[in-house]
Formats: C-alpha cells, sequence, structure tokens
C-alpha cells in the first residue's frame, strides 16, 4: 500500500508533499472534486473544514471585540465612585453581554474553529468525518450570536449575569424575554457546540494517516480530543438548566420553585456541573497551542510527552468532581464540601507537572524568541498566578471570604485570559501563514504582545486587592472612601491598553493579509503534518495520505515523506482508520457541497426564536424542521462509475 | 443614641478605608480565616518564586543558542527526577493547605449555641431585614439595615431570603452566606473588637446590588442592653406641630402601607420598620449617610437615588415633604 513516493519536482526544506505531485490529469481531477461552487452559492453550501473554520475564526473574534467593548465601558463606569455614565440597568446588561459572549461566543467557539482547521490537516485526514454537520454547526451558532446581539441592540438583551440564577431570573423576578433570550442563546450555542465536539471526537477517532498510532498522535490533537469528549458531557447539563428554566417561565412548570417542591440550589448544580468544566474546555486547547508552539520554536518535542497526555487526560477528569467550589457559599454541608476542595486543589497536580515540562522543554531546546514563544512566556508568567489563586478559592472557608469579590473576577480573567487568549493570540501568529499563506507582522506582533502583557497585569492584578479590600462582584457603582478609587483607576488604564492591543492585532491581520510575506509551506519548520502541505491547504488538504512513523513526522523525514495513494480522485473520499492503532479500513464516501445545512439551521431557529414567544412553536415549528432533515437525509443514489472499487 | 450614629455614618461614608475587609479580623471566624490566608499566600508565593525562577534559568541558558536544526526527542533519567521531586512538592503543598483549611472549616462549623444572640437577617430587593428573637415573643424586635452585636458574644444568624438570591457579607467578621429562598442558613459570629463595620450583599440580586449595604456595630454589653431597651420602645410621640403634620402626612399618603412604625397606624411589611430611623447610621441601605437633607432627597426622589428601588415617587408638596421629614429624624 506504501509506496516510495515520486521525486520532489524541487529540492524541499522538510518533508513537504505539497510539491510531489500526481499525474496531472489526476491532480486536475482532484481539484475539480473537492472544489465548492463559486460565489456566495459556494459559500452557503461549502463543507470544507477550512473555509467553515475561517468564518468561525472570523465571528467569534468579531464578538470578542464586541464583548471586549463592554468591558471597556464597564471600566470607565467603575474608574470613579458614584459614576453615572452607565445606569444601573444598562450596567447589568453589559455585564450580563460580556460574560456571556466571551464564554459562548468566543471562547468555546474560537478553540473549536482552531481545531476544525487544524485537527484534519494534522492527523493527515481529506475532511472532517461529518463535513455537513460542521457547516450546520456554524449557522447554528451564528443565529444564536445574533439572536443575542440584536436582543440587546433592541433593549430586550438578557440583565441577569451569565449565570441567570433563579428565582432573578425566572418568571417572577424577569418577566418580559430578556431570560428566555438569554436560555435560548445557550441552546443554540451549545447544539453547535455539542455538533463539532462529536465531529472532532470521531475525526480523531477514525480518521487518522496510517501510522499515525495513539501513541503518535501529536500534544495538540490529544487536548483536542479531551476537550471534545469533555464538551460532550458537560454541555448537556447547561442545556437543561436552561432548558428547565424556559419550561418554568414558559409553561408554568415549578422546577425552580421551593414553594411548589422545586428548587434554586438544583439550578445551581446543573448550571455549575457544566460551568466548571467549561473553564477546562476552554483552557485545554489553550495548553495544545502552548505544546505546539513550544516544540516548534525550541527546535525540539516537548519533554514528557506521556506525562503531558496523562496530566490532561486527568484534568479531564478531575475537571467533573469540583463544580460544588463555585457553591461554598450556599449552605451545603461541610463534609462534603470538603471533597471539592480536594478535587479542586488536586488539579493543580496535572496543572504543574505540564508547567514542569514546557519550561524543561525551553531548558533543553534551542529557543528561537519568534513572537508565538513570548505568548507562551506570557502565558507561564500569568496563567500560573491565577492556578495558585485558583488553590486559594478552592478552600472553603478561605472562598466564603473571596466567592463573588473582584479577587475571583482577577483569579479567572488570569486563568482564562492567561491561560487561554494568551495562548490563542500566539497561535494566531503561529497559524496564521497556514490559515491564509502569509505571514503576520513580527513587528507588529511583538508591540501587540508587549502592550497586552502589561495591559492585562495593569487591569486584573489590582483586581485581587480590590477582593481583599471587600469590593464585590456585579456592582454598577461603589461608594467613595472604602479605599478602592486608585485600584479601579489602574485597571481601568490597563483596560486601554488592552484594547489598544487587540486594535494593533486586527491591523496586523488586515495589512498582512494583503502584503505579509508569503509562507511557504513550513514557514517555522513545524513537526506536524499541517506542515505538509500548502499554506493555506487545498480543499483536499493533500494530493497524497501521509503516512506516520512517528510523533514529529517532518522532523523525522527531512527529505521526502513517506505517504500512500489509493483514494479516488474522481469522487470525494477519505480513509477510515483502527481508533488506536490507525489502521486503514476502508475508503468512505465524504458529502458533497450542501445547502440543507443551511436549511435546517434556519429551520432549527424558528424553532428556538418560536419558543421565546410561544410553546406552540415546539409543534408547528417541527414541520419545516421534518421537511428540511428529510431532504438532509434523503438516500443518495449511487452515482454512474462512481462504484466503489 | 445620636453621637454613635451619627460617628458610624462618619466612618462608613466619609473616607475610612478598612471597614469592609477580611484582612483586618475583628471576629473569630474572620481571624482563622485569615490564617488560612497567610498560610496560602506563603506557601503559593513560594510555588510562584520556583516556577518564575526555573523559566528565567531555562531562557537565561539558552541566550546563545537560538535556533537549528530540530533535536529528537530524548530520554533525561536527570529531567525525570525533576519532574517526580517536583511533583511531590506540589502533593505536600496541597496536603498542608487542604489539611489547614480542613480543620478550620470545622472550628467555623462547631457551634456555641448555648448562649448565642439569636437574629434573623431576611433579605430582600435592596435591603435588610433584620429580626432580634431574644427571649419571650414581646421581647422581639425588628430594624433594618444596621445589626448591633455585644462584643465578645456569638450571635446566631438565620439568614433567608423574600424574593431572590443574596448573600450576607461583612468581611471583618466572618465569610458570607447566601440566603436562598426556600432554605434556611445560619451563619455564627464572634465579634471581638469593638468597632463599626460594613457588610454588603455579595449576590447579585438585580437592579440596586451595589446599593445592599448593612452597617454592624459591635460594642460593649452595657451598650448594646441600652440600645436594646431602646428599641424596644415604641416610636416617640412628635413633638413640634411640623413634626405632627408630618405624622399625619405618613399616615394619609400611602407610607403605612408598606412601613411599619410601632406605636402607630402604620403597620406595613413590605418595607423597612421606620420606628427608630433616625437612629440608624444611614439610609437606604447604606446608600447615604443618615441627614435630614438625605431624607428629604430620598422621599422626593427615590428612583432618581436609588433606580429601581421598591420606594415609589409619592407626591408631596414642599410643606408636606419637610414636615415629613421633620417627623422622621424625630423618630430616634
Amino acid at each position: 500500500m506504501t509506496r516510495p513516493p515520486r521525486k520532489p519536482r524541487k529540492p524541499v526544506a522538510s518533508g513537504a508533499i505539497s510539491d510531489r505531485v500526481l499525474e496531472p490529469a489526476a491532480e486536475a481531477e482532484l481539484e475539480l472534486t473537492w472544489k465548492d461552487p463559486p460565489g456566495f452559492w459556494g459559500w452557503l453550501v461549502t463543507t470544507d473544514h477550512k473555509r467553515i473554520a475561517r468564518r468561525y475564526l472570523v465571528t467569534a473574534f468579531l464578538f470578542f471585540g464586541l464583548a471586549g467593548l463592554g468591558a471597556v465601558a464597564m471600566r470607565l463606569q467603575l474608574s470613579k465612585p458614584e459614576n453615572t455614565l452607565l445606569s444601573a440597568a444598562r450596567y447589568n446588561e453589559i455585564f450580563t453581554m460580556h460574560g456571556t459572549t466571551m464564554m459562548f461566543l468566543f471562547a468555546v467557539p474560537i478553540m473549536e474553529a482552531v481545531a476544525v482547521f487544524l485537527v484534519p490537516l494534522m492527523i493527515g485526514a481529506r475532511a472532517l468525518a461529518f463535513p455537513r454537520l460542521n457547516a450546520f454547526s456554524y449557522f447554528v451558532y451564528l443565529a444564536g450570536a445574533l439572536t443575542l446581539w440584536i436582543g440587546f441592540i433592541l433593549n430586550i438583551g438578557p440583565d441577569v449575569g451569565w449565570f441567570a440564577y433563579t428565582p432573578l431570573s425566572g418568571p417572577e423576578y424577569s418577566p418580559g424575554h430578556r431570560s428566555d433570550i438569554w436560555a435560548q442563546m445557550i441552546t443554540f450555542t451549545e447544539i453547535a457546540a455539542l455538533a463539532v465536539a462529536v465531529n472532532l471526537t470521531t475525526t480523531i477517532f477514525k480518521m487518522r494517516s496510517p501510522g499515525m498510532t495513539l501513541s503518535r498522535v501529536p500534544l495538540f490533537v490529544w487536548a483536542m480530543l479531551i476537550t471534545s469528549i469533555m464538551t460532550i458531557l458537560a454541555l448537556p447539563a447547561v442545556m437543561l438548566a436552561s432548558s428547565l428554566l424556559m419550561s418554568d417561565r414558559l409553561l408554568a412548570t415549578q422546577f425552580y420553585n421551593p414553594a411548589e417542591g422545586g428548587d434554586h440550589i438544583l439550578y445551581q448544580h446543573l448550571f455549575w456541573f457544566f460551568g466548571h468544566p467549561e473553564v477546562y474546555i476552554i483552557f485545554l486547547p489553550g495548553l495544545a497551542f502552548v505544546s505546539s508552539i513550544t516544540a516548534t520554536f525550541s527546535r525540539r518535542p516537548v519533554m514528557g510527552h506521556i506525562p503531558m497526555v496523562l496530566s490532561q487526560i486527568a484534568i479531564g477528569f478531575l475537571a467533573f468532581g469540583l463544580w460544588v467550589h463555585h457553591m461554598f457559599a450556599t449552605g451545603l454541608p461541610h463534609l462534603g464540601d470538603s471533597f471539592y476542595t480536594a478535587a479542586s486543589m488536586a488539579i493543580a497536580l496535572p496543572s504543574g507537572v505540564q508547567i514542569f515540562c514546557w519550561i524543561a522543554t525551553l531548558w533543553a531546546g534551542k529557543p528561537v524568541w519568534k513572537t508565538p514563544l513570548l505568548w507562551v512566556v506570557g502565558f507561564i508568567v500569568t496563567f500560573v498566578i491565577g492556578g495558585l489563586t485558583g488553590v486559594m478559592v478552592a478552600s472553603v472557608p478561605l472562598d466564603l471570604q473571596l466567592h463573588d469579590t473582584y479577587f475571583v473576577v482577577a483569579h479567572f480573567h488570569y486563568v482564562l485570559i492567561g491561560g487561554a487568549v494568551f495562548p490563542l493570540f500566539g497561535a494566531f501568529q503561529y497559524w496564521f501563514p497556514k490559515f491564509t499563506g502569509r505571514l503576520l507582522s513580527e513587528t507588529a506582533g511583538k508591540w501587540q504582545f508587549w502592550l497586552f502583557f502589561i495591559g492585562f497585569q495593569l487591569t486584573f492584578f489590582p483586581m485581587h486587592i480590590l477582593g481583599l479590600l471587600g469590593m464585590p462582584r456585579r456592582v454598577y457603582t461603589y461608594p467613595s472612601g472604602l479605599g478602592w478609587e486608585p485600584y479601579n483607576q489602574i485597571a481601568t488604564l490597563g483596560g486601554v491598553m488592552l484594547f489598544t492591543s487587540v486594535l494593533i492585532f486586527v491591523i496586523n491581520v488586515l495589512v498582512s493579509l494583503r502584503r505579509g510575506a508569503l509562507a511557504g509551506d513550513n514557514p517555522w519548520d513545524g513537526p506536524t503534518l499541517e506542515w505538509a502541505t500548502t499554506s493555506p491547504p487545498p480543499p483536499y488538504n493533500f494530493m497524497l495520505t501521509p503516512v506516520v512513523d512517528s510523533r514529529e513526522p517532518l522532523w523525522e523525514h527531512r527529505e521526502e515523506l513517506p505517504v500512500m495513494e489509493g483514494l479516488s480522485t474522481a469522487k470525494r473520499e477519505v480513509l477510515t482508520s483502527s481508533p488506536s492503532e490507525a489502521e486503514p479500513i476502508s475508503r468512505q464516501a465524504s458529502p458533497e457541497p450542501s445547502i440543507w445545512p443551511f436549511l435546517s439551521a434556519i429551520a432549527t431557529t424558528i424553532v428556538l426564536l418560536g419558543t421565546i414567544f410561544s410553546e406552540w412553536a415546539l409543534v408547528w415549528g417541527a414541520l419545516p424542521l421534518g421537511v428540511v432533515l428529510t431532504g438532509w437525509f434523503w438516500p443518495k443514489r449511487p452515482r454512474a462509475g462512481g462504484e466503489a472499487q | 443614641m445620636r453621637r454613635p450614629a451619627s460617628a458610624a455614618a462618619a466612618l462608613l461614608l466619609c473616607g475610612c478605608t478598612g471597614v469592609q475587609t477580611p484582612l483586618d479580623p475583628a471576629g473569630e471566624q474572620a481571624a482563622s480565616i485569615h490564617t488560612i490566608w497567610t498560610l496560602m499566600l506563603w506557601v503559593c508565593g513560594f510555588f510562584y518564586v520556583l516556577v518564575i525562577a526555573g523559566l528565567v534559568w531555562a531562557i537565561w541558558r539558552n541566550r546563545r543558542v537560538a535556533g537549528g536544526a530540530p533535536q529528537a526527542s530524548t530520554h533525561d533519567p536527570g529531567m525525570e527526577r525533576g519532574l517526580a521531586i517536583w511533583s511531590a512538592m506540589i502533593f505536600v503543598g496541597l496536603t498542608v493547605l487542604a489539611t489547614w483549611s480542613f480543620f478550620v472549616d470545622r472550628s467555623l462549623a462547631s457551634t456555641h449555641e448555648q448562649n448565642a444572640l439569636h437574629l434573623r437577617v431576611t433579605g430582600y430587593q435592596w435591603w435588610w431585614k433584620v429580626e432580634y428573637q431574644e427571649g419571650p415573643h414581646p421581647w422581639w424586635f425588628e430594624t433594618a439595615n444596621e445589626i448591633h452585636l455585644p462584643v465578645g458574644k456569638t450571635a446566631r444568624i438565620e439568614l433567608e431570603s423574600g424574593d431572590v438570591i443574596h448573600s450576607f457579607w461583612v468581611p471583618n467578621l466572618s465569610g458570607k452566606m447566601d440566603l436562598i429562598p426556600g432554605r434556611h442558613n445560619v451563619l455564627d459570629v464572634t465579634p471581638t473588637r469593638v468597632g463599626v463595620y460594613r457588610g454588603q450583599c455579595a449576590e447579585f440580586c438585580g437592579f440596586q446590588h451595589a446599593h445592599m449595604a448593612l452597617t454592624v456595630i459591635v460594642e460593649p454589653q452595657a451598650r448594646f442592653d441600652a440600645w436594646r431597651l431602646h428599641q424596644l420602645q415604641p416610636a416617640s410621640t412628635p413633638a413640634t406641630p411640623d413634626a405632627q403634620f408630618g405624622q399625619q402626612v405618613f399616615q394619609s399618603r400611602a407610607c403605612g402601607m408598606c412601613h411599619t412604625i410601632a406605636g402607630t397606624d402604620a403597620g406595613g411589611r413590605m418595607a423597612p420598620n421606620l420606628t427608630h430611623i433616625a437612629s440608624r447610621p444611614t439610609i437606604a441601605a447604606g446608600t447615604m449617610p443618615m441627614s435630614k437633607g438625605a431624607l428629604a432627597g430620598w422621599i422626593s426622589d427615590p428612583q432618581g437615588i436609588k433606580p429601581g428601588s421598591k420606594m415609589p415617587d409619592v407626591p408631596l408638596t414642599t410643606t408636606e415633604s419637610s414636615a415629613v421629614v421633620a417627623y422622621l429624624s424625630s423618630l430616634q
């Protein structure tokens, strides 16, 4: 099956296979087979994971910007005591929008977007396992995001916090549709995120290149696999929480009414059973980026591959055992609380192991100080503070003082920005050439890094002190004289720096898209398979399927990468392989572009938006949904000449 | 009564730091929690310094050897030993912290119920109802947004909510505890130092979550007893004609529908009990210091001062309004 590859047309720096060609006729046929229809129609019907990932990235980043503007507004409001820039109502809406957007519309989708782009490339696959489902995910996500923000613009946006605790979000204290919009936005984004998670899990288990056994799977792919499995296990809990809330509001059920046997604590358990793993769902992809960047720029594989993988799995497990640390102040039994303290603290161990391995990699390697590596150092310096304050708030008694204060605001911004956004900007700098074919400017990147790093510390470090001085979260204003003013002013100043830094990034992207240096296949001499194809990759990813015999295939094979042929060029075919040993099993047809995912997303949107106003939407909304799903799953006749060989 | 109240107002609202912070404990519970904070700061600080030292070392060591061909993965026994030692250190550190935390938690849970002072605090959007439930029922009384406690004696505070979830938090005295509809929580507080402390709702509870504060006045037992005896009295009868007119306005213009003033016809249960309002340090749950001017402002424009508050704008003429202020400020 494997065969010695053709001689490259020209010498290549490291095992790239993009220059190795099929017969010209076969190449043209492959191109034609995987090509999308042109124009806007092509945009609607495409199932190319790279196109969909790019639009996911752009959309999620836009919402990052909007939520960031909200943060700037809040910082300006809090820059002095008794400020009247924002009203109480507006401030409450803005902090709700900030949290909701950052968690549901930015952090989770953008991490999934990077994975959707890179995972098939890193495992040498032609496509995702379910390309149409992927297209559907994006449209549903977009509809949910628009629902939330159009609601905000029409002044019917949610104002009960990103956590929407009952009874404040319930029928009695939140009349109108603000909370319904929040609850249905959850449904939209969670459907989308679950679909992506299922897609990635299947792709990673079933579509790896021949030879990429589990022990050769890159750390990046491991992290995305664990993230996806966590997503599948965690997200149903929040959909349940929000659906029961909708049901209480719309159908007068009493799940969260203690007078009728319901319980408000039930909501909190369901929400945090999702809410805590959620943090790791955002943070594990960050670790994935850090591992990739550290290896490439240290010029050696990450130290301790096996401890790294085991640590990630341990984080995935422990993440489900510590949700109650968000509820220590609700008066649950003390002995029970202690277990959650232990679990919350225990997660510091696998995190500490990984920090050790990255520093050891830098220590043992020959680090090249390109911008992505700066982000990694910024990540370590910042994230470790967040991890340590996490150990602090894991203690029940100490948490009773720190919970719901600015100390916690500082803590989770250190964890989430330090642990996910620093690596994400590093990842943008690192993979931008693969996404677009051009390099981002290093100079602008370094400016952006330093402004962001200093701005971040200025914004969030003083918040630790504010919390210790007794400032609670989610207050739209505060009295003077409690000693809070100077720290709030520093934080606001830092916020402006952060905003400037992100602006530099946006300009850098826009300029580099047109004028950036052409990247070539592998500008950083990276070890993993995504660098073995052109930048940006063709719709079919690889002309020939790579064959893997090590964890760093492009470093192992400096001249020529072993490949195999046998997939059809006349129709869309992907290779499926066995879950652990990645032995080729079969050639599977991969779907053509299709309008049905888009139509299904529209039908889903009709149902979900309708239920904000009437329970009957479930009934009549089911009709269009049934029609489009029938269309989507209509059995296809085999095309003439398309029979499998 | 007047002097401590205004002194408290001055402390709380006119520039005194340290009245709302866990770093300056004035209660047994806050003090034992503070020991965890100190321990955490040292242990976590130690680990942070180690990480940064390792990072700096790794960068410094390689300052001249940038780039080159990629190295193969190596088996490095030294590194493996390092990882094992590092993991063991983390394990030991966490064990120390978790154990200490566990024992402090046990100490907070142990009760001194025998001779505790019994209070019930109920959270409403956006104020605190405080009921002292000592002795036989006629000896119970109610106030709002202020708590007086005798120093050195444990107060057992029952926490309930009248609407949404709130959280009772007076950081100088103890950690926070939520007030959840349908649930009954209890918090023991043992103040150890005389003083005036500020507390604030710590769970987001809607529009005016930011303006839901309360004052805790810790005082010697004798002074507390005097305060309590005074609170048990019905409201004083207005002496001046102005205040008498104010009382008429108060009762005829719907104020009494929501507010109680003991000893008068005003018996509403929806809003803070005003029997001794003038002796309290603040009004509108810590929104403003108590003064005639603040009372006048609050009565004429509650929705401007605390938008969304349940206190409606009641249309009053200037004469009526100043009469009501005269009446209320006579309620010592």
